[in-house]
């Protein structure tokens, strides 16, 4: 017992940016842990992307028209980026849920008496939502092979191409989660986290060309589409994989989809993850 | 020199409740202070605002020789807090929930892997400790509460209330552990609702009131401030009152008192329940028949009642009577 005591409470810090990874990554594999508990959550999670593959091919493909094309293979190459990205979106609503159910347990008086780094609590926790990102993800691209999605449908790609097209969904994810992670604490309720997530996904991700081509939008939706953050991740997507229905706008994110992606993504980690964490401060200080 | 745990002129207030108005507080190192006083009397704004979860308004804390506001992750290193409420992960084992706690202290994951067997043992949850905590009574979830506040084994401890909603043989247990932990040189600071408690485990106690401390000392003391421990007897016929008075001043340390209407005698007494049987006995003897008996200990209501005329307006205590019919 005393040797024990005597390592922890003689120490001194080290370095704050070691101390933060490693309390990040145990507050990790706590969310981590709590997750494989509550396997309901991820199927749920899983579930909807999964719908929407299946109702949008089925329902919408044949009937669209992508790049002049009304074929359904089109269409289901076209969709895939825009699933992909919508999905991993959606992850902004159970970091908000999960950070809004912790800051009204008892749990967070626990960890705030800790001599545990400061951001460690969001960290840990968006780093566990990527896992869970990553994890639906994957299921989802096996459900987009299984009803006929195939990169390259549309030019030429390699192995890396697409793997790098993975990765930039998945720091769109990460992201966003950190918006989340705003909303959960600045709600009353975790109910209000769940919601709150998620109503305001729905324009970011409908005015977009996830499921439309843009050109068919009036002009100034069309402007705002073309900007939003959220397609040029899908842009940069359906150039990576060489799918169809590419927009041709010369508007600055889709003609250069992949830094338009890199750069809007790291500016809201930085914007929010700062916002999030002076607010994890002084939430109940 | 200040002691382990110092505070001087701490307000804190939300909205128009002046939650803390002015508390000061000195409690030397290796000794326990109890913190007395009913619902909403502050007493977990204090603890909060000592163990860095909540700034105060003005006034100053130092803990363990260090100065809370200044120094709020040096003071983190140094304590261990179980607060109001269980602060445990219901979805963690309560293996898991230790060495998380252990890591978060910044031991080493081997380290903390030991400590948290060890304190599961020592807390009489090995057999449960690979069970998640939702499954675990409110008695097993206090102790595994308990168990993450002393995994540095902090010299400074604070807790809040350890033993509200639990059942009296949990109360025990956790109370030996605290003893325990005590004689091991730590200081605490305790908060309570019950006088018992805190005559218990604290070697002084201060009480508080809408933020304020109303008086301070032993438990001793406090109970003198009462009247102490009485025996209060309710006889059968009137006309047996004189003779009872007899008895009981007899025994008492101090003049019986009379209500006529309801012939109900007190006096002040001390010897607990092996004088009440000699009560007893000696009425028996003598003839009297008693309606009803009780040894009546000082609550925190009578201490309330004392100190300031009113009762303690949530009665937190079943009536510590003991009767003996
Ligand atoms: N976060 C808060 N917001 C508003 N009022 C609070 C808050 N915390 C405590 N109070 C108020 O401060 C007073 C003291 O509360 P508390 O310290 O919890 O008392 P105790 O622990 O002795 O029951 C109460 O009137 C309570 O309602
Ligand atoms: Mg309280």
């Amino acid at each position: 017992m005393s040797a024990v005591t005597d390592a922890v409470r003689g120490t001194a810090p080290g370095n704050p940016l070691g101390q933060s990874v490693r309390d990040s990554l145990v507050i990790a594999k706590r969310n981590l842990i709590r997750m494989s508990r509550i396997p309901e959550m991820v199927i749920f999670g899983l579930i909807q992307p999964i719908m929407f593959v299946v109702l949008f091919t089925y329902v919408f493909g044949g009937s669209m028209q992508i790049g002049g094309s009304t074929s359904a293979t089109d269409y289901t190459n076209f969709l895939m980026a825009g699933i992909f990205a919508q999905t991993v979106t959606f992850a902004t609503a159970g970091a908000g849920a999960g950070i809004a159910d912790d800051m009204h347990k008892g749990l967070i008086d626990r960890f705030r008496s800790l001599p545990m780094a400061r951001g460690a609590v969001l960290t840990g926790r968006t780093l566990a939502d990527l896992v869970q990102t990553a994890l639906t993800l994957l299921v989802l691209a096996v459900v987009a092979i299984l009803v006929g999605w195939r990169v390259g449908s549309d030019g030429s790609t390699d192995a890396a191409r697409v793997l790098a097209a993975f990765g930039l969904l998945l720091l769109l994810g990460y992201a966003f989660t950190w918006i989340g992670a705003l909303i959960g604490l600045s709600v009353r309720t975790p109910e209000a986290a769940t919601s709150g997530g998620l109503i305001w996904l729905f324009p970011v991700t409908f005015i977009s060309n996830a499921f439309v081509d843009t050109g068919n939008m009036t002009p100034w939706l069309r402007h705002i589409a073309e900007w939003n953050p959220f397609s040029a991740t899908v842009q940069a997507c359906r150039v990576l994989f060489a799918n169809p229905g590419q927009s041709t706008s010369d508007a600055w994110p889709m003609q250069h989809p992949v830094w338009a992606s890199l750069i809007y993504s790291v500016l809201i980690i930085l914007i929010f993850r700062t916002l999030a964490v002076r607010k994890y401060r002084s939430a109940t200080a | 020199m200040p002691g382990a745990i110092y505070a001087e002129g701490l307000v804190k207030t939300f909205g128009d409740v002046r939650a803390l108005d002015g508390v000061d507080l000195d409690v030397p190192e290796g000794t326990v202070l109890g913190l007395l006083g009913p619902n909403g009397a502050g007493k977990t704004t204090a603890v909060r605002c000592l163990t860095t979860l909540l700034r105060p308004d003005s006034g100053r804390a130092v803990v363990a020789g260090l100065d809370v506001l200044k120094n709020p992750n040096e003071v983190r290193r140094s304590i261990g807090l179980s607060g109001q409420f269980a602060a445990v992960d219901e979805y963690l084992t309560g293996r898991e929930n230790l060495q998380m706690v252990g890591q978060l202290y910044q031991m080493k994951a081997k380290d903390a892997k030991v400590r948290a067997a060890e304190l599961l043992d020592q807390f009489d949850l090995a057999d449960a400790a690979d069970r998640t905590a939702k499954t675990y009574s409110g008695g097993m979830r206090r102790r595994l509460d308990l168990a993450a506040a002393l995994v540095v084994s902090p010299p400074v401890m604070f807790m809040d209330e350890p033993t509200t909603g639990l059942d009296p043989r949990n109360r025990q247990l956790l109370w030996e552990v605290i003893k325990r932990l005590v004689s091991g040189g730590t200081t605490l600071l305790l908060t309570t609702q019950y006088l018992e408690e805190a005559d218990h485990l604290a070697h002084d106690i201060a009480v508080v009131d809408h933020g304020r401390v109303i008086a301070r000392g032993t438990s001793d003391q406090l109970k003198a401030r009462t009247g102490g421990e009485r025996v209060e007897v309710v006889v059968h016929d009137r006309e047996h009152i004189p003779t009872a008075v007899e008895v009981l001043t007899g025994f008492g340390k101090g003049d019986t008192t009379v209500e006529e209407h309801t012939r109900k005698l007190t006096v002040p007494v001390s010897g607990g329940a092996k004088l009440l049987a000699e009560v007893i006995r000696e009425l028996d003897i003598r003839g009297i028949e008693i309606d009803d008996i009780g040894l009546r200990r000082p609550t925190l209501d009578d201490v309330f009642l004392s100190l300031t005329g009113h009762a303690a307006e949530d009665k937190p205590e079943e009536n510590a009577k003991e009767t003996v019919k």
